[in-house]
C-alpha cells in the first residue's frame, strides 16, 4: 500500500497525537479535524539541502561556542549517534540542530524567567551535520532540569532539543533527547504523550565507548527518520 | 534491518536562539531566515504574512513557521527535481512569531511557479509550536489562480468547504504584493493540515 508515496507515512504508533490533555498547551493548539491525506509529489520528496558547509567550526562544540573568557559550568558530555532511515540505511548530510538549557536548568532565551543562573560561558545552541555513514557528534554540558507551569510542581526532565532535516520536506523531524535513569521521565506529560512502546527511542544510552577518558561522559542517541517506499513514485 | 521512527516532540517555547537566532538577535548564525529571495533571484517579489491563532482566537507568539517552495519557473533546488533550479534560490525560509508586536510571521520571497503534476502554484508549510507535539503540514495557494485550483489534485482532495483555508488573501495596497495567510489551529476556520 505504498501508492504514490515515495516516503513512508508518519508512523502514528510512534509519534504523539496532537491532543494530549495532560500537556495542557495542546488543548487549544491541536488540530481537531483529521489530517487530509496528501499524494506525495515533488513538493514533498524534495527539501532544503544542508550539509557540512552549513556548520561553522565551533557549531558542534557547545562547551566552546558561547565562552566569554571562561569555561561553562557543569558536566561536560559528548552526544554521538547515527541518523538512519527505517531500513537502517544511514542518512548522510542531515543537518542536526540542537538547543538546550544550561547546567542550572536555565535557557538563554529572553522569555525564560526561571530563577536559576545564566552561565556567561554557555550559549546552549549549536548544530552539526551527519557524515557519509550518517554519524553525528557534538560536545556540550549536561542540561539541568527546570520547573514549568503545566501543573503543580511540574519539572521537565533533562533534555536536549533536536531539529533534523533528512532528504526531503517529508522527513522533517523535531524531537527531544532524554537521559537514561531520569526519575522525571515518568512524570513528564511531554515524554508521556509519546506512545508507550516508542518512548525508549527518545532516551539516549550511556556509552563508555563514546566517553572520552579524563574529559566527558558519552551518550549515544540514534535517530530514525521516515524511510523510502520500495515502489517508485509515479510522476 | 527495520527501524522504527524516532518520535516527534514539541519544539517548546525556547527554540529561538537555536533555530531562528538572527531574527531574535542572538549571537549565532541562522541557517535559514524569513528573506528567501535575494536580489539576484529571478521572479516577482512577494511578501507572505499572517498570524497563528489558537482555539480561543488568540495569536500565538511562540510558533515557528518554515516554508519550502519552487522557484519562479516551478523548479525545486533539490536533486530529485531533475530540471535543475535557479542556483541563487534555496526555496527554504524559517521565521518565529515572537518578534512582531502582533505575533505575525512573514516571508519575503518570490512567487513560485507551477511545479507540474497539475498542481497550482503553492508554498509548502510546516508549523511548529509549544503545545504541538508533532509538526503540522499545510500549503499556501494564491487567490489569482482560481482556475488552476479547480484541477489541483491536492485542493481537490480537500472538502470544498475547507479549501479556502489554504488560499491566501491578496493585499495590493503597498509597493509589493502582500499575501495574508492566517493559520487557525482550531475553530470554524481551522486550517487544513495534511498527512504528508
Amino acid at each position: 500500500m505504498s501508492e504514490n508515496r515515495a516516503f513512508k507515512s508518519r508512523d502514528w504508533d510512534s509519534h504523539p497525537a496532537y491532543l494530549s490533555s495532560e500537556y495542557k498547551s495542546t488543548r487549544l493548539r491541536s488540530p481537531t479535524k483529521p489530517l487530509v491525506p496528501l499524494v506525495q509529489s515533488l513538493s514533498e520528496i524534495t527539501g532544503p539541502v544542508f550539509g557540512q558547509e552549513s556548520v561553522g567550526p565551533l557549531d558542534d562544540d557547545l562547551t566552546k561556542n558561547g565562552v566569554t573568557g571562561g569555561e561553562p559550568l557543569g558536566e561536560r558530555i559528548i552526544v554521538a549517534g547515527r541518523v538512519l532511515d527505517e531500513d537502517g540505511r544511514p542518512v548522510p548530510d542531515a543537518l542536526v540542530e540542537v538547543w538546550q538549557a544550561n547546567s542550572a536548568g536555565r535557557y538563554i532565551h529572553a522569555v525564560d524567567q526561571h530563577d536559576a543562573p545564566l552561565d556567561p560561558n554557555f550559549f546552549g545552541g549549536g548544530r552539526c551535520a551527519t557524515d557519509a555513514e550518517g554519524r553525528y557528534f557534538f560536545k556540550t554540558i549536561k542540561p539541568g532540569a527546570y520547573p514549568w507551569g503545566n501543573h503543580h510542581n511540574a519539572w521537565r526532565p533533562n533534555h536536549i532539543h533536536f531539529s533534523l532535516f533528512g532528504p526531503s520536506f517529508a522527513t522533517r523531524l523535531v524531537t527531544q533527547m532524554y537521559f537514561p535513569g531520569d526519575p522525571l521521565l515518568d512524570l513528564d506529560p511531554i515524554f508521556l504523550a509519546t506512545p508507550t512502546a516508542a518512548r525508549s527511542r527518545l532516551v539516549a544510552d550511556f556509552s563508555l565507548d563514546v566517553t572520552e577518558p579524563g574529559f566527558a561522559l558519552g551518550y549515544v542517541f540514534d535517530i530514525v527518520l521516515r524511510g523510502r517506499n520500495e515502489t517508485p513514485m509515479e510522476t | 534491518m527495520k527501524k522504527k521512527q524516532t518520535p516527534s516532540q514539541t519544539v517548546g517555547p525556547f527554540f529561538a536562539y537555536g533555530l531562528t537566532p538572527e531574527q531574535y538577535d542572538y549571537d549565532l548564525t541562522s541557517i535559514a531566515v524569513p528573506e528567501v529571495g535575494g536580489q539576484d533571484v529571478e521572479g516577482e517579489r512577494i511578501r507572505i504574512e499572517g498570524q497563528v491563532f489558537d482555539g480561543e482566537g488568540a495569536p500565538i507568539g511562540d510558533a515557528m513557521i518554515e516554508i519550502w517552495q519552487a522557484d519562479a519557473a516551478g523548479r525545486y533546488a533539490h536533486s530529485a527535481d531533475g530540471r535543475g533550479s535557479n542556483a541563487n534560490f534555496t526555496g527554504f525560509g524559517r521565521v518565529g512569531t515572537g518578534t512582531d508586536p502582533q505575533q505575525r510571521f512573514f516571508f519575503e520571497t518570490i512567487r513560485p511557479g507551477a511545479v507540474g503534476n497539475g498542481q497550482a502554484p503553492h508554498v509548502n508549510v510546516v508549523v511548529f509550536m509549544r503545545g504541538m507535539l508533532s509538526h503540522a503540514y499545510t500549503r499556501i495557494y494564491f487567490p489569482e489562480n482560481a482556475k488552476a485550483h479547480a484541477s489541483d489534485p491536492v485542493l481537490s482532495s480537500v472538502p470544498a468547504e475547507r479549501r479556502e483555508t489554504l488560499i491566501a488573501q491578496l493585499d495590493e495596497s503597498g509597493a509589493i504584493r502582500v499575501y495574508r495567510f492566517d493559520i487557525h489551529m482550531q475553530g470554524p476556520q481551522e486550517t487544513v493540515f495534511f498527512d504528508v
